[in-house]
């Protein structure tokens, strides 16, 4: 039984069967809308995340399948004691499919370890969360028509941000990938993550300046800087402007370059940048759904002739 | 007690000086009913000084637990007064409910019946991260 806890439990070869069917899904929405006829997707959701819980259950939706399951700790049956393997063992008595938040790391193993069904990770804590991944290289593949050879500036809290750790992971593994890191020096990335990036052999260059940088990017990767990373106010004041992305910054940006961020966005983009030919942070969403509505399918057909997992 | 008469049993040689206490308790040697002998601080030409360890009963050893605690430790198995067999341990792959997690965001700090897994990520130095939330392990 094949799940998906990591982004890294996916090869590339899967990866690229994934966004194929993900293009196919968006060129002929009705072929699908038969395809999980029958089926059910329970979303264990321990913790709130409204985005991600609506994704995938729209997701599911769009393949014909139904939905249950729990949005909140409270109004699981964890808030009455019971175990992960427990809840696990009874879900999936009722359902196909499993995707699951939970706020410890981790847990998600334990749920695939109980599971005769396939479950998916939505999220374990600041840990994995390979649907949030998936989605980022649907977008940059549709936007740019490829996963190789490109120049990704990630930019913000790169210490803390689970989104970046694992789209670097994941983009490390494509030929001719360089990356452009932009961070305070209290959030840079951790070695961990620029080891990784040097033993795949890919480039990687980091920087201060948005601006210097912005003349070589294909993909600009937007994340938050949060007042509470810093350990006193006038540093998070005397540097939060130098990563805020606004409209001036993106004079000099090539034509094809687009600016992504995993939302929800506080102040880290100017809103003025939403209406600008860059701005992708609003198609990601939407991307996310079609590459959920692939992994739904290819898990649920999994081990058939053809199937992708 | 003559401790050097072990007709069938396990000496573990080469534990490093002051470690062995430790392995006792990790192999719950004070649960067996049969002679123990813990020596502490023998004369080694190899190590100056060495722990040893004699139990009087051929029993299971956890070797992962041991591989975990001290590679370098020797395994004797004594068949009829003879060494019968010396194991070198290896660094085990995988490691079970030998240590915790410390990660406080880790799921095995809220769900008790979880077993304590640790994988080797890494030879040299020899890493070990929780089987969940991949945290690494330091002593
Ligand atoms: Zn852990």
């Amino acid at each position: 039984m094949r799940h998906v806890i990591s982004p890294q439990d996916l090869s590339v070869t899967e990866i690229e069967r994934l966004l194929m069917l993900g293009d196919d899904i968006i060129a002929r929405p009705e072929a699908y809308a038969e395809s999980a006829r029958h089926r059910k997707l329970a979303t264990l959701f321990y913790e709130p995340s409204t985005r991600t819980r609506l994704s995938f259950e729209a997701a599911m939706l769009d393949l014909g399948g139904h939905v249950l399951g729990f949005s909140s700790q409270e109004a699981s049956s964890a808030a009455k004691g019971e175990s992960v393997a427990d809840t696990i063992r009874m879900v999936q008595c009722y359902a196909d499919l499993i995707a699951m938040r939970h706020p410890k790391e981790g847990a998600p193993v334990v749920a695939a370890r109980h599971a005769k069904v396939p479950v998916i990770n939505a999220g374990d804590g600041g840990h994995n969360h390979p649907t949030q991944t998936l989605t980022d290289l649907m977008t940059i593949h549709r936007e740019l028509g490829s996963l190789e050879g490109l120049t990704i500036g990630f930019c913000g809290d790169l210490k803390f941000g689970r989104t970046v750790h694992s789209l670097i992971a994941a983009m490390r593994r494509y030929p001719g990938t360089r990356f452009i890191l932009v961070s305070p020096t209290e959030l840079r990335a951790p070695d961990y993550v620029l080891d990784g990036i040097r033993a795949s052999g890919c480039v990687c260059e980091e920087s201060r300046s948005m601006e210097a940088v912005m003349p070589d990017l294909d993909v600009l990767y937007m994340t938050r800087v949060q007042r509470e990373r810093f350990f006193n106010e006038a540093d998070y004041v005397r540097l939060k402007d130098s990563f805020i992305l606004d409209v001036p910054k993106l004079l000099h940006a090539r034509p094809g370059m687009i600016v992504m961020h995993p939302l929800p966005r506080v102040n880290e983009i100017s809103v003025k940048v939403d209406d600008n030919p860059h701005a992708r942070y609003f198609e990601q969403a939407r991307y996310g759904k079609y590459i959920r509505m692939a992994l739904i399918l290819a898990l649920l057909e999994q081990g058939k002739e053809g199937a992708i997992l | 007690m003559n401790i050097d008469s072990i007709h069938n049993g396990i000496v573990l040689d080469h534990i490093q000086a002051g470690r062995g206490i430790q392995i006792y308790q990790a192999l719950h040697l004070d649960e067996l009913d049969c002679v123990v002998a813990l020596i502490k601080n023998v004369k080694s030409a190899k190590m100056g000084r060495k722990d040893l360890i004699k139990v009087d009963e051929m029993i299971g050893l956890d070797l992962a637990a041991l591989g975990f605690i001290d590679p370098n430790i020797t395994i004797n198995l004594i068949i009829d007064g003879q060494v019968a067999q010396k194991k070198p341990l290896n660094l085990p792959r995988e490691l079970v409910n030998v240590m915790k997690c410390k990660n406080p965001r880790c799921i095995t700090t809220i769900e008790q019946e979880v077993e304590q897994i640790f994988r080797l990520t890494q030879e040299d130095p020899p890493l070990y991260r929780c089987a969940y939330c991949e945290t690494a392990f330091r002593n």
